[in-house]
């Protein structure tokens, strides 16, 4: 009888206490669940952060950091917080690949916005090609990257994972000649490149498309990257008469030619791709750059509608450095790739094959992003063909004429 | 247009830079056999003094006819505080030292320098803009001078023939001389090589200065990593000359300078030569020019004597 009464006091309290501890437990994971224990997921960044091209660099920064804390806000994805983790890659291509395997070996990376330059992404694509990682450029705009060293005669697409929101030079060489020569009328042009893949690619882009409009090509020349003093190029170029020049590179070099071009006499502008494209350029040459001339991608950010409120958060948001050429395409690539992210990961639950599931969400994204519609064709590349001739008017890039060029 | 007068004219700008740079390297070497590698970083302190001057120090608008000597002088005296430091806390406690203690100090010191400025100058993180005079370009028949060229090509030969004059003239002046020429009987002789070396170390500071004001006036602005190329150019510069020898550092500057420019300018036109010339090669060309200079003149062009320091 006692033993008896011991045994069924027992079984009360064992199945008591385990009925509370069961309880408890549910407690605790659904409190997990609505409070502050969100999966972490992070949106990479690579681009030049300090030195030379930094200034569109940090834009970039910038426009990512801006895209990821909307979705924060507007909790874009349930269960899901974003950061950023942007890396400098000094626009040096070893850098640059250093960055992308430090970013495929982190986890809770599931997206990629950068790099800024050609060059550089070259090194950086098998990485995350090899990782499944998706890779969105807001500004590469060399062919090869997404159609293949044979572009011009058979297209390619040499790795999935790689994406851009930028046009390609193919149409900026193009549309450059074609305004060069049908609406400024110059005839004569010395075309300067600084060998690198994105400033070699574009000079010998836009001679091609000069000569075929009928302009002449009166000298060429190369200089290097950091290179500061060019006496000797200004004086080649004055004794070629040319009425024009085209710089194939980056500001950094351009501004110092520009000034020592017009320091030498030479009253002829410069021409340039949206490597030229920044405030810096004009802040440094000062009004030795009046009259000079860019193209760059899209339509200027400022003068869209749907760019207002991103312009508006981003000078809120106390970020360093201005929107500047890509601060627009970076948000909207930063925004492509958070999309994709909300399509594969559920409440917070990151499936094993995220990366690769995501790379196929990007492919088939289709959106109406800040700089315009976001959409990416079978090889990656963005299907707004939208250029713009901007000119150095009263120390500000004015945009002179926007539209699409094909060949 | 015949374009060498004015080539030449590019080169010889050029080349006062790099010959002002040179001399400090030049007599530092001269006096203590050190290779002071953050030399180049001297230089771009330098310029970031100057500009300090123009932006902090003068009223807004001051005329640059005014500013500029304000400018020289302050960014002499932050070259010459830097180059003094730099020697009496980074140098002159490894005097006795194997000589490749002090030339890694100086590689530290130069890298030191540089993420300094970069970290803690306003805005230096990219290209600050440098106040420019707003005269010219003037024209000497065919050939066209910008007022940052002008400058340069007034500079350099003052500040040569006032460093010829001190050097061979003053009493310091001949000490140094006997300081290089050997320093343990200049010493027993009653000279205090201590400041002899310091004095070697504040004119070379002084020179990089002149010519650091001369880059931004020419180029339009300054870099906190500018000192590296130039300080590059500038100690080739002082080899091609022959290291040592001050009129050496300014000839192997003039040389160099010359030979880039027409490098630029001509090689391409040489039937054949297209691929390898212009401005990506200019460089290259140099430093070819030095290799040959030294296998026939290991001395440098204009050379030292070598032999009594045994």
């Amino acid at each position: 009888m006692r033993h008896r009464s011991l045994v069924i006091l027992t079984s009360v309290l064992t199945t008591g206490a385990l009925t509370l501890t069961a309880c408890g437990s549910r407690d605790n994971n659904k409190g997990g669940d609505s409070g502050s224990k969100k999966t972490e997921v992070i949106i990479g960044v690579d681009a030049p952060l300090t030195g030379q091209n930094s200034a569109t660099g940090l834009g970039i920064q910038g426009g990512v950091q801006v895209a990821v804390d909307d979705a924060n806000k507007k909790n874009l994805v349930p269960g899901v917080t974003f950061k950023v983790q942007a890396l400098d890659d000094k626009a040096i291509p070893a850098s640059g690949q250093q960055n992308a395997t430090q970013l495929v070996n982190n986890d809770k990376v599931l997206g990629v916005v950068g790099p800024l330059n050609s060059g550089v992404a070259t090194q950086m694509q098998q990485v995350f090609a090899t990782a499944n990682l998706v890779e969105i450029s807001p500004s590469n705009t060399a062919p090869e990257l997404t159609q293949g060293k044979n572009w011009q005669t058979k297209k390619v697409r040499p790795f999935k994972t790689y994406f851009r929101t930028a046009t390609t030079d193919a149409l900026q060489g193009g549309f450059a000649a074609d305004y060069a020569y049908n609406t400024l009328k110059k005839k004569n042009v010395f075309v300067v490149d600084d060998k690198q893949t994105y400033g070699a690619g574009l000079a010998k882009l836009f001679t091609a498309g000069f000569t075929k409009a009928g302009g002449k090509v009166v000298g060429t020349d190369h200089v290097n990257t950091g290179d500061t003093d060019f006496s000797a190029l200004v004086t080649k170029i004055k004794n070629s008469k040319a009425d024009l020049v085209y710089y194939g590179g980056q500001y950094d070099e351009s501004e110092k030619l520009t000034k020592q071009l017009k320091d030498g006499g030479a009253k002829i502008p410069l021409f340039g791709g949206d490597g030229m494209f920044s405030d810096t350029y004009i802040q440094t040459a000062g009004k030795t750059s009046e009259g000079d001339l860019a193209t760059s991608v899209g339509q200027p950010v400022d003068t869209l509608a749907s760019a207002q409120d991103f312009i508006k958060k981003y000078k809120a948001a106390g970020l360093k450095g201005d929107y500047g050429t890509y601060g627009g395409y970076s948000y909207d690539a930063a925004t492509a790739i958070i999309k994709a992210i909300g399509n594969v990961v559920k409440d917070g639950k990151v499936p094993s094959d995220a990366r690769a599931k995501i790379v196929d969400e990007v492919g088939k994204t289709k959106f109406n992003g800040v700089a315009g519609p976001v959409a990416f064709d079978q090889y990656g590349d963005t299907t707004n063909k939208q250029l713009t001739v901007y000119q150095v008017t009263n120390g500000k890039w004015k945009a002179v004429k926007s539209g699409t060029f094909n060949g | 247009m015949n374009t060498l007068p004015q080539q030449l004219a590019n080169g010889l700008f050029l080349g006062s830079m790099y010959g002002l740079i040179a001399i400090g390297y030049t007599m530092v070497y001269g006096i203590v056999q050190l290779i002071n590698f953050a030399h180049g970083e001297i230089f771009m302190t330098g310029g970031f003094g100057a500009l300090t001057v123009y932006l902090y120090v003068l009223p807004d608008g001051t005329s640059m006819w005014i500013a500029l000597p304000a400018m020289l002088i302050g960014g002499g005296l932050v070259s010459v505080l830097i180059a003094v430091g730099a020697e009496r806390f980074a140098y002159r406690p490894l005097r006795g030292a194997p000589r490749l203690a002090p030339l890694i100090t100086a590689i530290g010191l130069s890298l030191a320098l540089q993420q300094a400025v970069f970290n803690w100058y306003p805005d230096a993180k990219t290209d600050r803009k440098f106040p420019q005079i707003d005269a010219g370009p003037w024209h000497l028949g065919s050939i066209s001078i910008s007022s940052g060229s002008l400058f340069v090509i007034i500079a350099a030969p003052v500040c040569m023939a006032a460093l010829a004059f001190f050097v061979r003239l003053s009493r310091t002046g001949r000490a140094m001389q006997a300081t290089a020429q050997d320093p343990d009987t200049a010493q027993l002789m009653g000279i205090d090589t201590n400041r002899i070396i310091v004095v070697a170390f504040a004119i070379g500071g002084f020179f990089a200065a002149v010519a650091a004001v001369a880059y931004g006036l020419r180029l339009g602005q300054i870099k906190y990593d500018m000192g590296f190329q130039m300080g590059l150019k500038a100690f080739t510069a002082a080899v091609l000359g022959g290291i040592g020898n001050i009129y050496g550092a300014m000839i192997g500057g003039l040389v160099l300078g010359l030979a880039e420019t027409l490098a630029t300018s001509y090689i391409d036109e040489i039937p054949g030569m297209q691929q390898l010339g212009g401005g990506g090669w200019s460089s290259v060309w140099a430093f070819v020019l030095l290799i040959l200079v030294l296998l026939f003149r290991p001395q440098g062009l204009v050379g030292e004597r070598v032999a009594d320091r045994a």
